[in-house]
């Protein structure tokens, strides 16, 4: 099994997102992670997908029927050496008098966020890639994990190129 | 396309200032759908009304330039679409409304989906404001539709309807066709817009790639002239890019054998010297062997279908493959390409003849004269041929082959899905690209009748015969009203065997002869492991009902054959009628099988050219 990151740009429409997870199953895939969001510019949205798959061969399938999509406007398969991979966490941690400073310091070892505090329990953010998370769980587990929720990933390639560029191009040129 | 805005059946009063270009005009959404699909040039429109696409019908009655024919079920619309599209090349149109009258254009949608062809389906949908509350006839159709069209559009604005119509068309017509699906909320065309044409297409997303890689076209040509064993292996892209001269001057120029695929017949003459047939699970042994040996497969708009290639694990073992097709997904998808072509069948040929003449002309030129040999013992000693009946019943390919031979210069073929299916793509000679349509990939029962309808009115001047099943024939027979009163005469043949045929084949080889659930006619009792009783002489074939009396009362001309002696007489008969449909009850005999055969998921090798016939493969050619 291999991790796979696809970053699509898709046309920002009612129903586009329906259609590529839709095409995804009917093809047989799992999608691991899922983040959609707009990008800087208004009319395109930004789909980060990562996918578990055995051969290479059914995923440049996928990547094929995907690309045939007509709200789809570029799709790019990020490499996770020249590419930055963020997830986010929010975690309600069972906390007390007692345990409260230790899972402050676990915090501040993972350079994540205390964003909230009662008397029963430690609410944490934490951003990073996903083995940076999975070691804080790890840490944070023996507290009690009371809540997780997690993001999907989101990832942009290194340097100074962009890929919304030469699709924007194109959008201009149909203008 | 400069339709100007003149023609409104109802002049609405002018703002100017809030119009942007001097053409636009103020009209209702509905309007403007009828505008647009004029603008567009849709001469003929296959539907049926009802509640949410009713404002549409309303403009709709008032236009000189598109054509409605009204028909008695929507997959009925959907599939005359389609035979439309086939027999003109054009876009094909079908109209529906919501709900279940949406749902039933699924089938024909799908259809179109597998088979790559253009048709555009409109559909009334509830008020944008009812979408989502279960509304009565609400259906999500687009939801529905998603994995079976090409792309589909919801409208809620009337404002959108002539973009939404123009980019519909284009879609649906260019690149890889297929179809589109575009459903307009009712508000939407009962709203006020204003109209102007040509609209701003808004496709950023949308490039197929038509002109192929010239490095790739060099090496395609490279490997032409290099292979000993190569095989044109032609597919329905080649017809739809209208490629078959093309096609067969490359042919001629390499010398090598062309193969055309069920969804290709007529894409090359099947007269011609250098084709093999159609290969498959019941193609021409000739075919089917000859891409099994080859050392080199050109694939032009073909896709590696299941039924071309049987086990694909052990097709074409020897040979490496250049794969030409406009969908870049189809390549590789089955079968690895060693040349990757993405490219419009056309413009891949045109390059390719450029580059096989110039290696011709620096020296390299293929020698297939050994390979001739065997193609042609393969194909004087395992050529397509059936057994007439000694009982004195009618043969179901004698009478195919007759109607091919009696048909009119030009007719054009419509066939269900079946036994008769595989016999006329067999038996029927077809020499012209868009002489021949069925429903390839999807395998829809009940498509010969509703296409014919189609392609006869997209082709008024044309005969056009419907090869169709007994069985086929009880799914849509009721579109032969819709003939009847719209003066499309179309002819249809019922290989009426009394059977569920293919199925019936299927049972007989490898359900130890039991018959279960495919006797349609009421005849004798099935008898437990016998092939015999199943339809004695008396009752053989389908009797209830009695399709000449169900023809005749649907205003058709009814007639009935059922022995050797009067089959000309009768084809010749219906020939004869031009003023309204005929409908020819052909009881022919229920245990004939379509041969050659490859039983599903086996291997192209195990290829039976008839009943315990395997056929000698030369198999000193796996090198």
């Amino acid at each position: 099994m291999s991790k796979h990151t696809l970053s699509v740009l898709v046309e920002n429409k009612p129903g586009v997102l329906a259609r590529i997870t839709a095409l995804f199953s009917r093809r047989g895939f799992n999608i691991d992670s899922l983040a959609v969001g707009t990008t800087e510019h208004p009319e395109i949205s930004r789909i980060t997908i990562v996918v578990n798959v055995i051969d290479e061969l059914p995923l440049e399938q996928v990547t094929k029927q995907l690309n045939k999509l007509v709200n789809v406007l570029k799709i790019v398969e990020l490499d996770p050496s020249a590419a930055v991979a963020r997830e986010l966490v929010l975690v309600k941690v069972r906390a007390d008098n007692e345990s409260r400073s230790q899972i402050v310091e676990i915090v501040q070892l993972f350079r994540a966020k205390t964003v909230d505090v009662s008397p029963e329990a430690v609410t944490i953010e934490a951003t990073g890639a996903a083995d940076k998370l999975e070691a804080m769980l790890k840490m944070l587990e023996p507290f009690g994990i009371k809540e997780l929720v997690q993001s999907g990933t989101i990832a942009i390639g290194r340097g100074a190129r962009s890929i919304t560029d030469r699709s924007l191009r194109a959008l201009d040129r149909s203008a | 396309m400069t339709e100007q805005a003149t023609g409104s059946h109802h002049p609405q009063p002018r703002t100017r200032n809030a119009v942007p270009a001097a053409t636009a005009e103020r009209m209702t959404g509905a309007q403007a759908l009828i505008r647009s699909l004029e603008a567009v040039g849709a001469d003929t429109v296959f539907g049926i009304p009802g509640g949410a696409i009713l404002p549409a019908y309303d403009p709709l009655m008032d236009s000189a330039k598109v054509r409605h024919v009204l028909v008695r079920h929507e997959q009925g619309a959907g599939h005359a679409a389609t035979g439309y599209a086939q027999a003109t090349g054009r876009v094909g149109v079908c109209m529906a409304t919501s709900g279940p009258g949406a749902t039933n254009l699924v089938t024909p949608i799908a259809d179109a989906h597998m088979d790559s062809v253009p048709i555009v389906a409109i559909t009334g949908q509830v008020a944008s404001k009812s979408i989502g509350t279960d509304a009565f006839q609400e259906a999500d159709i687009c939801g529905i539709t998603m994995p079976i069209t090409k792309h589909n559009f919801l409208v809620r604005d009337a404002a959108d309807i002539p973009r939404t119509i123009a980019e519909a068309f284009h879609i649906a017509a260019t690149g890889r066709p297929g179809p589109v699906l575009v459903d307009i909320a009712k508000d939407a065309l009962q709203n006020q817009m204003s109209f102007s044409w040509p609209p701003q297409a808004d496709l950023p997303g949308y490039r197929p790639v038509t002109k192929p890689h010239a490095k790739q076209i060099r090496e395609a040509a490279r490997l032409i002239n290099e292979a000993r064993r190569p095989v044109l292996y032609v597919g329905g892209g080649v017809v739809k890019a209208r490629a078959t001269a093309e096609l067969r001057i490359l042919a001629e120029l390499t010398g090598a054998p062309v193969t055309t695929t069920l969804m290709a017949l007529g894409a090359f003459p099947d007269s011609h010297p250098q084709h093999v047939g159609m290969p498959g699970m019941h193609g021409d042994v000739s075919a089917v062997t000859a891409l099994q040996k080859s050392d080199l497969i050109i694939a032009l708009g073909a896709r590696f279908d299941d039924r071309v290639t049987g086990r694909l694990d052990t097709f074409a073992p020897n040979a490496k493959v250049v794969h030409a097709d406009i969908d870049p997904a189809e390549i590789s998808k089955n079968r690895i390409a060693d040349v990757p072509i993405v490219g419009d069948a056309r413009e891949v040929l045109a390059d390719l003849i450029v580059a096989v003449q110039a290696d011709h002309e620096a020296g390299h030129k293929g020698d297939y004269s050994e390979w001739w040999n065997h193609l042609n013992f393969w194909r004087n000693t395992y050529p397509l041929g059936y057994d007439v009946p000694t009982d004195g019943s009618l043969s179901p390919q004698q009478v195919i082959e007759r109607i091919g031979q009696l048909a009119p210069e030009g007719t054009l073929f419509a066939a269900g899905v079946g036994q008769h299916q595989m016999w006329a793509a067999q038996f029927i000679k077809y020499e012209k690209p868009g002489t021949w349509f069925n429903s390839g990939g999807a395998g829809t029962m009940g498509y010969a009748v509703p296409a014919a309808m189609g392609a006869k009115a997209g082709m008024p001047d044309a005969t056009v015969w419907a090869i169709d099943g007994d069985g086929c024939f009880q799914m849509t027979n009721q579109e032969l009203v819709t003939c009847a009163l719209n003066n499309i005469p179309i002819k249809v043949a019922i290989i009426n065997n009394g059977a569920l045929g293919m199925v019936r084949q299927w049972q007989n080889l490898f359900y130890g002869e039991r018959f279960s659930n495919t006797v349609l006619h009421s005849g004798a009792e099935h008898v437990p492991g016998s092939t015999q009783g199943v339809g004695s002489i008396q009752n053989r074939g389908t009797r209830v009902p009695d399709f000449v009396k169900l023809s005749e009362a649907m205003g058709c001309v009814g007639l009935r054959c059922e022995s050797p002696d009067e089959l000309d007489k009768v084809i010749a008969e219906a020939n004869a009628i031009n003023d309204r449909p005929v409908v020819v009850d052909f009881i022919v005999h229920e245990d004939a099988m379509v041969w050659p055969m490859v039983a599903a998921g086996t291997s192209n090798d195990e290829i039976m050219a008839a009943r315990d016939v395997r056929p000698d493969f030369s198999d000193d050619l796996d090198d």
